[in-house]
C-alpha cells in the first residue's frame, strides 16, 4: 500500500511538470507579445527592449524554460507581468478563496444530494422520486454562472439579503466571510446535486435488491435501519466515487463562478492571466490546479480503501 | 429492416422523458437552421437604440442597443449548436480514432494515447478550453477546437475499453483468420460493436459543449464579439443585470431548454442500449 501510494505520488508529480511543460511551450508557440500588451502597443521600442531583458523575454525560448524550471523547483513562480506582483503571493491570496467556495459548495450539495437520493430510491416512483429526478436534471443542464447571476439579481439586488461580489477573510470576519461565500457557494453547488443524487439513487436500488435487505427485514429490523446501517453502507462506494468526482468538478466550476462573483480566487487568475497574456501567472495557476486536481485524485482512490477494505492496490 | 427500424423506434419511444427530449431538440435545431427566416425582427436592428421590457412588439423586451432579444435568441441558437456539434464531431472522430487505434494494436501507440490522456486529465476540461483560447484567440473556428481539443479524451478512453474487451472474441478471431485486414476489422466488427457508449457519451458531450461555449464567450475567450451567440448575449448584457431581469433570464432558459433536452434524450439512450453509467477509470 505505502508503495502503492508513493508511486502514485511520484507519477502526479511527474504528470504535473509534465502539463506545465506543455503549457509552457504552447503559449509561446504563438504570435503575440507580453511586453507590448503590457506597456502598450505604441511605445518606445527602446523602453520595449529594456522591459525585455529585464524580464528574460529576449532570451532564447530553452533558456527561458530552464530559467523557469529552475525556480518552479525552488518554489518561485516568478513575477505576474499584469498585477506586477509575485505569482506566489498571488497564488497564496488566491487559493484560500476558491477551498473556501470549493468546501462551502461541496458540503452543501452532499447534504442535499445524498439523502434526497435516498429517499427517491426508497421510495421510487413516487412523486417525491419524479420532483428530485426532475430537480436533478435541471441541475445538469444549468449553466452554473447563469444560475449566479439569477441568485444576485434576486438576493442581492432585488430583496438586498445577501452581498453579491467579493471576498472576506475567514479568520478576520467569520459572519462577513459566510455571508459573501453563500450565494457563490449555492450557485457552484446546486448543480452537483443532480449527478450525486441520480448516483446515490442507483446505488441504493442496487443494494436494496440483494437477499440481505430480505433477510433483515425478515428477521424484523425496522426499515429505517435497514436503510441507514445495511444498505447506505454497502451503496458508498459509487457514491463516494461521484463526490470525489464533484469536488474536481467545483474546482473547474469556480473558474467561472469566481467570475461572476469577483472572488479573485484560482480561477479569476486563470482567466485574467489567458486574457491578459501574463505568461507566469497564467502557467504558476495551472501547475496549481493540476497539483490539486492530481492529488484529489489520489486522495479519492486511497479513501476507497478504507470504506471497502477488500479493496488492494498492488 | 423496415420492422426493425419501426421495433426499435417503439421501444425508444416508451421511454416518455426521451421522447420529449428528442421532440424539443429537434425544435430547437429547426429554429436553428432556419434562424433566417424566423426572426421577427434583424437581429442587429437598432430599435429607438434603449433598453425595454417585453411587450407586445417584443416578446423577450430589447437590450441596451434597443435590438429584439428573442430574435437574437434566434439568431444564437445557430452559433451556439454550430459549435457544440462541429466540436463534438470533431472530439468524437479523433477520439474514437486514437481509441481504436489504442485498444486494438497496444504496446506503444497505447502507451502514448493513454499517457497523454493522463496529462490531459490533470487539468479539468474547462480549464484546458481557456488555455486553449489564450493561445488561439477568440474566434468561431478557434473555439469549436479548444473545446473539441479539450473534450477528445472522454471519447478516447470509453472506445479503448470497449476494443479491450472486444478484441479477442470469436468473431474477430475469424474475421482476422479468414484473412480480413486490420482496418476492415476494425472497421466492420469492432466500432459497430462498441458504439453505443460511444453515442451516449456524444449526447453528454453535446450538452458540456453548448455549456462550455456559454461559460467562455461569458468570460471573453469566445466567439467575436459581433457573433451573437448565447453566452456573448449574457455576457452584453452584464452591466444591466440589476434593473433589466429579462436579458439574464431568457438567454439562460434558452441554453436550459436545449441542454435539458438534450440530456433527456442521453439518458433514454443509455436505457436503451443499456450502458451503465460512465464511471472514471483506474
Amino acid at each position: 500500500m505505502t508503495g502503492y501510494i508513493i508511486r502514485r505520488l511520484i507519477y502526479g508529480i511527474l504528470i504535473m511538470l509534465a502539463v506545465t511543460t506543455l503549457v509552457f511551450f504552447l503559449i509561446r508557440a504563438v504570435p503575440g507579445d507580453p511586453v507590448r500588451a503590457m506597456v502598450g502597443f505604441e511605445s518606445d521600442p527602446a523602453a520595449v527592449q529594456e522591459i525585455k531583458e529585464k524580464w528574460g523575454f529576449d532570451e532564447p525560448i530553452y533558456v527561458q524554460y530552464g530559467m523557469w524550471f529552475w525556480n518552479v523547483l525552488h518554489g518561485d513562480l516568478g513575477t505576474s507581468i499584469w498585477l506586477k506582483q509575485s505569482v506566489n503571493q498571488v497564488l497564496i491570496e488566491a487559493f484560500p478563496r476558491s477551498l473556501s467556495l470549493v468546501v462551502i459548495a461541496f458540503a452543501m450539495s452532499s447534504l442535499i444530494a445524498i439523502p434526497a437520493g435516498i429517499i427517491s430510491a426508497v421510495k421510487r416512483y413516487s412523486l417525491l422520486d419524479y420532483v428530485v429526478t426532475f430537480f436533478a436534471f435541471l441541475g445538469l443542464s444549468m449553466p452554473a454562472f447563469w444560475f449566479g447571476i439569477i441568485l444576485i439579481i434576486v438576493f442581492a439586488s432585488n430583496l438586498q439579503l445577501l452581498p453579491a461580489f467579493g471576498y472576506e477573510s475567514l479568520f478576520e470576519n467569520p459572519q462577513a466571510w459566510f455571508l459573501h461565500i453563500l450565494l457563490p457557494a449555492t450557485a457552484a453547488g446546486v448543480p452537483l446535486i443532480a449527478s450525486l443524487s441520480r448516483m446515490t439513487r442507483s446505488a441504493v436500488l442496487e443494494e436494496l435488491k440483494q437477499d440481505y435487505v430480505r433477510t433483515a427485514r425478515s428477521k424484523g429490523v425496522p426499515e429505517l435501519s435497514v436503510i441507514l446501517k445495511h444498505v447506505v453502507q454497502n451503496a458508498a462506494i459509487p457514491i463516494v466515487t461521484i463526490m470525489g468526482i464533484n469536488l474536481a468538478v467545483l474546482f473547474r466550476g469556480t473558474v467561472v463562478i469566481e467570475n461572476v462573483f469577483a472572488i479573485k480566487g484560482l480561477g479569476r487568475m486563470l482567466i485574467s492571466g489567458a486574457i491578459n497574456r501574463d505568461y507566469p501567472l497564467l502557467q504558476g495557476t495551472i501547475l496549481i490546479i493540476a497539483g490539486i486536481f492530481v492529488f484529489t485524485n489520489i486522495f479519492v482512490d486511497i479513501l476507497y480503501t478504507y470504506i471497502n477494505p477488500t479493496i488492494r492496490y498492488k | 429492416m423496415m420492422n426493425r427500424i419501426k421495433e426499435n423506434f417503439s421501444k425508444f419511444a416508451r421511454n416518455r422523458i426521451a421522447l420529449v427530449g428528442a421532440i424539443i431538440f429537434l425544435l430547437v435545431i429547426f429554429t436553428a437552421i432556419f434562424s433566417p427566416q424566423i426572426t421577427p425582427f434583424d437581429p442587429n436592428r437598432q430599435d429607438f437604440g434603449m433598453i425595454s421590457p417585453p411587450s407586445t412588439s417584443h416578446v423577450l423586451g430589447t437590450d441596451d442597443l434597443g435590438r429584439d432579444l428573442l430574435s437574437r435568441l434566434i439568431s444564437g441558437a445557430r452559433i451556439s449548436l454550430i459549435v457544440a456539434f462541429s466540436a463534438v464531431s470533431l472530439a468524437l472522430v479523433v477520439g474514437v480514432t486514437l481509441g481504436l487505434l489504442a485498444g486494438y494494436y497496444g504496446g506503444l501507440v497505447d502507451m502514448l494515447v493513454m499517457r497523454y490522456i493522463d496529462l490531459q486529465w490533470s487539468l479539468p476540461n474547462l480549464v484546458i478550453a481557456v488555455g486553449l483560447m489564450a493561445v488561439f484567440g477568440r474566434g468561431l473556428i478557434n473555439i469549436i477546437l479548444a473545446i473539441s481539443v479539450a473534450w477528445f479524451d472522454d471519447f478516447a478512453r470509453i472506445t479503448r475499453g470497449e476494443v479491450l474487451g472486444i478484441r479477442e472474441v470469436d468473431y474477430v478471431s475469424a474475421a482476422r483468420s479468414l484473412g480480413g485486414s486490420d482496418g476492415r476489422i476494425l472497421i466492420r466488427h469492432i466500432l459497430p460493436n462498441s458504439i453505443a457508449p460511444i453515442i451516449v457519451q456524444a449526447t453528454i458531450c453535446l450538452a458540456w459543449g453548448i455549456l462550455a461555449e456559454a461559460s467562455l464567450s461569458y468570460l471573453g475567450l469566445g466567439v467575436n464579439p459581433s457573433t451573437p451567440t448565447w453566452g456573448l448575449i449574457l455576457s452584453d448584457a452584464r452591466g444591466f443585470f440589476s434593473f433589466a431581469w429579462w436579458l439574464a433570464v431568457f438567454p439562460g432558459v434558452a441554453i436550459m431548454i436545449t441542454t435539458l433536452s438534450v440530456n433527456f434524450l442521453g439518458d433514454g439512450l443509455r436505457d436503451f442500449f443499456d450502458v451503465r453509467e460512465i464511471k472514471k477509470e483506474e
